[in-house]
């Protein structure tokens, strides 16, 4: 599949102003290359941009493949299980949405099956749980975790990290 | 071939404003002034002035601070971007014009009131190296957030601790306490104080983090035949880098084989093959510290130890003064100012003068190093 066939219209534009959002957490505002991420996502797919000339999978989305230059892409599907690679526990001053749930955690996840992939998110008790409903202590570095996603009313679904081993 | 940078050029004249949390005059007037200042510490008139060189977030530009000093026709100017990556390369590029002729006295300056002025990070809407989408949802939000991870990594991969961390925030802070222009000259810094200090984003703790500061600063560039002829010993620019790794991205560095190694082994590859020293020939170093943990991993692209050392290298006073290393001796942006690095250029100068507060006896060799975790610069200034 190309990439341009999943900018479909069901993606939610960004508003104006990124702040403005319904929980008020910031939205993601994708970009042209980025945008069938955000799309799979709220289906409730993680998948990664791959090169389909050299299979090499690749993130942040870009227009061609560093590896071979190829510019033609797909979107494979994983398995959503990783690892978390590192995290930070960000206290205030914060965006105020982000403060009144501080302090939360942010995570960097390694993908199981494609170990140089590495999302940014945040570990939560369940898909719809605050950004501070996992005690930060209870984060290790190495620590296996799953993708589940959310959906704010109204917004644009994120995938977001439950410990395997709660 | 055959064309080299090395020691064609020198710095001539330095200058600087007060350092505060708040100064009333605006970005231009304080960069009027310390171009000025620069100038006249050169002994260079202003109409001289042909080249100026500055950071691409820098609000005044070089319409405005030509005019406003009197500079008469200028033939090279340049902005470099990346906030703090381009301190060192603002020096960088106007060697490289004066030392090929397209011009002959230049200016590098930076003006910022980020004291008393907004947070970057709170105007959401700007287009910052980070690539939002991927990262601000979830709450990396600020510099801190996004260094404090690689942080932490740094930390699990080569058990570094916060002790390191304090290591360098505490020598930063000893050597501010030297020097009275410095906003935390009469702070001093205690481990029990860094210890229990809040949190900024864990593992950085306030004292992990720059100071937030209104000031300017500029230096003057010109051939290393004229510059004998100025004012003031001139301080040779030895050597330039800029560093742009491969699959290199500014500050959120996640996403490549290895994140801890970043634009400072490209830089510090390129610095050391085109100068006649190495790290063991450095007297002193000023390495950007808008956070602590980025001195071990600067240290280790540098090369003055090995890869996982550099936070064992902070050790047993390593970075004080007499130490191995005497670290940003004005006390850098941790707690002289944070101007986006520009005080460690003049401080490299002031201790290549023999004019530094904290003086490293017969300093003869000093590197200055821009922001690392972004596309970034680096000098190495001899007397």
């Amino acid at each position: 599949m190309q990439s341009r066939n999943v900018m479909s219209q069901s993606v939610t534009q960004p508003t104006d102003n990124p702040a403005d959002t319904v929980d008020d957490l910031l939205v993601p505002v994708p970009d042209e290359d980025g945008a069938p991420f955000w799309e799979y996502a709220a289906r409730g797919e993680l998948r990664v941009q791959t090169c389909t000339e050299c299979t090499a999978p690749r993130f942040p989305p870009r227009p061609c493949c560093p590896h071979c230059q190829s510019f033609d892409s797909h979107w494979r599907t994983t398995s959503g299980r990783g690892h978390i690679w590192s995290f930070v526990v960000p206290h205030p001053p914060l965006l105020p949405a982000y403060a009144a749930q501080a302090p939360y955690n942010a995570v960097v996840v390694e993908l199981a099956d494609a170990p140089r992939i590495r999302l940014v998110g945040n570990v939560v008790a369940d898909a719809d749980a605050r950004l501070d409903s996992v005690d930060p202590a209870r984060l290790r570095i190495g620590a296996p975790v799953r993708a589940v996603f959310h959906t704010p009313p109204g917004g644009v679904t994120v995938p977001r990290w439950v410990l395997e081993r709660p | 071939m055959g064309a080299t940078l090395k020691d064609a050029t020198a710095i001539a004249g330095i200058g600087q404003t007060p350092f505060a949390k708040r100064l009333e005059e605006s970005e231009k007037t304080l960069a009027c002034r310390a171009i000025l200042a620069a100038l006249d510490d050169a002994g260079i008139a202003p109409a001289e002035v042909d080249a100026f060189a500055s950071y691409t977030m820098e609000e005044t530009d070089e319409v405005e601070i030509a005019k406003a000093i009197g500079a008469g026709d200028v033939t090279h100017f340049s902005k470099v971007g990346y906030g703090g990556g381009g301190s060192c390369a603002t020096v960088a590029h106007l060697a490289a014009a004066v030392a090929t002729g397209q011009a002959h006295v230049g200016v590098a300056w930076r003006s910022r009131k980020r004291g008393s002025g907004p947070r970057p990070w709170k105007n959401t809407q700007v287009q910052l190296p980070t690539p939002g989408q991927w990262t601000r949802p979830f709450g990396l939000l600020r510099p801190a957030d996004e260094i404090g991870m690689l942080a932490r990594r740094y930390m699990h991969e080569y058990g570094a601790t916060r002790d390191h961390l304090f290591n360098v925030a505490l020598a930063c802070r000893n050597r501010a306490n030297q020097n009275p222009a410095a906003m935390m000259y009469d702070r001093p810094l205690t481990r029990e104080m860094y210890m229990t200090a809040r949190w900024i984003s864990e593992p950085l703790c306030l004292f992990d983090n720059c100071l937030e500061t209104d000031g300017a600063l500029a230096c003057v560039v010109v051939s290393a035949e004229r510059a004998r002829d100025c004012r003031r010993r001139p301080v040779y620019v030895h050597s330039v880098a800029q560093g742009l790794p491969a699959q290199h991205h500014g500050m959120v560095n996640y996403w490549n084989d290895d994140p801890l190694s970043g634009p400072a082994w490209t830089a510090a590859r390129q610095l050391w093959k085109n100068a006649d020293l190495g790290p063991q020939d450095v007297d002193v170093a000023q390495i950007y510290d808008a956070f602590t943990p980025l001195i071990p991993l600067s240290l280790e692209g540098y090369g003055f130890c090995g890869r996982g050392e550099g936070a064992a290298f902070t050790e047993g006073g390593a970075l004080e003064t007499g130490g191995r290393l005497p670290l940003n001796t004005a006390g850098g942006g941790l707690s002289e100012a944070y101007v986006h690095g520009f005080n460690l250029i003049t401080e490299g100068v002031k201790q290549l003068r023999g004019t530094s507060t904290a003086q490293v006896p017969g300093a003869a060799t000093c590197l200055v190093t821009a922001g690392e975790g972004v596309p970034t610069s680096a000098l190495l200034l001899r007397s």
